[in-house]
Formats: C-alpha cells, structure tokens, sequence
C-alpha cells in the first residue's frame, strides 16, 4: 500500500499560521472602525425603505421613457435634491415619516409610468426634485435621528443616483416594444402599491 | 461492503438528533412575514388564480395590444378595490363577484369573444375591483401593509404573467384547442364557486 508523504502539506499549513500571526492588526482595520461604516449605511438605507427605492425606481423608469435627452437632467437632479433634502431633515432630527405624502409621491410616479407620460425635461426635472427633496427631507430626520451621520446621508445619495441611472439606462435601451409595455406594467404595479398603501393608511395599518 | 456504507449515514442520522431546535426559529416576523403573506394569498386561493390565469390567457387570445392593457390596467384597478375595501366601503355580492368572474372570464375564453379593447377592459376592471376588495385587506396581524402590498401585487402580476405565457400555446393548432379547453374548466369552476355560496 502506498503511503502519502505529508509533510509539505503539513510545513505548508505551518507555514501559514505563522504568516497570520505576522499579519499586522492594521489588516484588520475595517472600514466600520475607520469611520466609513455610516457611509454604507446610507448606501444599504434605500434598500431597506421600499418608499424611496419605488419612488427611485419609478423615476428612473419613468426618465427612461422619456428618453435620453430628459434622462440626463434627472439622474443629477434627484440625487442633488435627495441630498439636500437630507441636509434640511438632518437639522430637525424626528421620526416625521411622512407616509402619506412619501406614499402618493410614488404612487404618483407609478401611474405616470403606467400609462406612459411622455414628460418634458422641463416638467420630468421639477417632478425629481419635489421627489427628491421630500423623500430626502424624511431620510435626513430619520438617519440623524437613528445615528447616521452625514456621510452616510451621502451614501444614500449615491445610492439613488446609482438605482436612477441604471434603471433609466435600462429603459432607454429597450427598442422592442413589449419591453417598453413590460415596464408600463411595472409602473402599473407601483401605482396598485401606493393604493393598497393609501388604503392602509386611512385604516391606520401602514 | 453495506456496513461500512452505512455506517457515515447512522453517524449523521445520529448527529441530526444533537441539532438544537432553535436552529428552526426562523425571524419570519414583522416585515418579512407581510411581505411573504403579500406573495403567498393571491396563489393561496383558486378562484383568485383562475381568475388572473384568465386575464393572461384571454389577453394571449386578444393578441396587441389588449394583451398588454389588461396586465397594465389590472393591478391597478385590483388595488383601487383593495383601497375601497381598507376604507371601510363595502361591496354587495363580493364572492358572487368573484365567483362571476371565472364564469365571465372563462366564457370569453371558449368563445374566443373578440369585444373593441375598451368593452374587455372595463371587463377586466370591473371584476378586477371585486378580487382588490377580497383579497387586498388581508394582513395578518404586526406585519408591514407596505411590505405586504409589495408581495400581493407581484404575485398578482406574476399570476398575469403565468396565463399570457400559457396562452402562447394558441398559435398553434393544439394549443388553441387547449387554451380554450382551459377557459371551460376556469368557468366551470367558476359555477362550483358560485354554487357553494348559495349550497
């Protein structure tokens, strides 16, 4: 029977515990303990709020729509709102949610996007930043108050801009027309939310 | 050798046994409970489902661009329902409507009724409002209306999604026969509905 020589593997592992224990402490400077922490916060901030990441999607779709020439405007126009809304809420720390007005913002959004409003640019950038600086307003009051600093406010920034940019992309790139149909039925499916919503609200279960 | 084959299978059999019971406690609270509840009813009921089937295979049949306005138009029109039905306003006959509505639906289907758009759309519509009321007020208890919203409306729409995909089949020969088979079984369950409510 042949027998396996293994002492390599054993020097080899050897080896390596004894490069960890070299490994300096600095390599385990996260970026949480460094102070960037907040900043992903911010970031991860508009996946966990379906609100905002509607109204956010529902923009970008309905930006994408419009086509590319309306596009650009809003894919720095909300951001910018976004963040100085945040600005404006993070100077009266609360816990104001706003579920009414941040529920018919994107449910509002919903329906333009269902039935295919072909917007200007100059009707498409004011509606962005109304959305904006709303959702941005509730953001900042409730991120200051649970914590979050500043730059996680940024983060949450660059979030929308990364959501509105690539979805709108999305959508101006589509040619066929089903796809085009396809993301008047997204619409119509954020519309149908912010009613169910609206619903709730008025039976107090939002 | 069986024995020694089965030896590892005890042993981890055996290991199961030593694994704690809280391994099971899922955190399906809160949140994610509304949100699964949203996507779990609309498929938890069959009238539910083959009434959305029917809008899909009906909208197949239709061909463009009802095979698009129906999807768009019902969700939304499903939630106005729900909305009514979360404000406290109430609908009479709401299961007779349900029930109704497969019959309706599944007849259109058999026939392969070929109404102007805007007949098969307030069609739709006006079924659609009955299943909102039914279906869209049914939040368990300490879960997100939001979250659950979300939930029933994609499943919803998944249901839509599901039917047009199915009616695909009518191009063909068969197909057409099958989809049409398939609107007489949506209808005749819609007279059991109906008739278990008066039964």
């Amino acid at each position: 029977m042949r027998t396996i020589d293994r002492r390599p593997l054993a020097l080899a592992a050897c080896s390596f515990a004894a490069a960890l224990c070299l490994a300096p402490v600095e390599a385990h400077a996260h970026l949480v303990q460094t102070g960037f922490g907040t900043f992903y916060d911010g970031v991860v901030h508009l996946f966990l709020t379906p609100p905002d990441l509607l109204v956010a999607i529902g923009l970008g779709l309905l930006a994408g729509l419009c086509g590319s020439a309306a596009s650009r405007g809003v894919l720095f126009a909300l951001p910018a709102a976004w963040l100085a809304g945040e600005m404006a809420g993070s100077l009266f720390p609360a816990s104001l949610t706003l579920p009414w007005l941040t529920t018919v913002s994107f449910g509002a959004v919903g329906v333009l996007v269902a039935v295919n409003a072909n917007l200007p640019r100059a009707l498409l950038v004011p509606l962005a930043c109304g959305a904006g600086l709303l959702h941005g307003f509730v953001n900042g009051q409730t991120m200051v108050a649970a914590g979050t600093d500043r730059l996680g406010m940024i983060g949450a920034s660059v979030s929308v801009f990364l959501v509105i940019t690539l979805s709108s992309a999305l959508v101006v790139s589509l040619r066929a027309n089903w796809t085009r149909v396809a993301v008047r039925v997204a619409g119509s499916w954020i519309a149908a939310i912010g009613l169910l919503m609206l619903g709730w609200l008025v039976r107090g279960q939002g | 050798m069986p024995g020694r084959a089965t030896g590892p299978l005890v042993l981890a059999a055996l290991a199961l046994l030593l694994v704690p019971a809280t391994v099971f406690a899922h955190q399906e609270t809160g949140s994610v409970t509304g949100i699964v509840s949203g996507l779990k009813h609309p498929v938890s009921g069959m009238d539910h489902v083959l009434a959305m089937i029917s809008v899909g295979l009906w909208g197949a049949q239709l061909g463009a661009p009802a095979v698009w306005v129906l999807p768009v138009a019902f969700p939304m029109v499903m939630a106005f329902g729900g909305m009514l039905g979360l404000m406290g306003i109430s609908l009479p006959g709401i299961e007779i409507g349900i029930a109704v509505s497969a019959i309706v639906l599944g007849a259109m289907i058999v026939t392969e009724s070929r109404p102007p758009l805007w007949i098969a759309a307030v069609l739709v519509g006006f079924f659609a409002i009955f299943h909102g009321h039914a279906h869209g007020t049914e939040l368990p208890a300490g879960s997100s209306g939001l979250l659950y919203s979300i939930g029933f409306v994609a499943a919803t729409g998944t249901l839509h999604g599901v039917g047009i995909a199915l009616g695909l089949v009518h191009r063909f020969r068969g197909g057409r026969l099958a989809v049409r088979a398939a609107g007489a079984a949506v209808s005749a369950a819609g007279v059991f509905f109906l008739a278990r409510i008066f039964v």
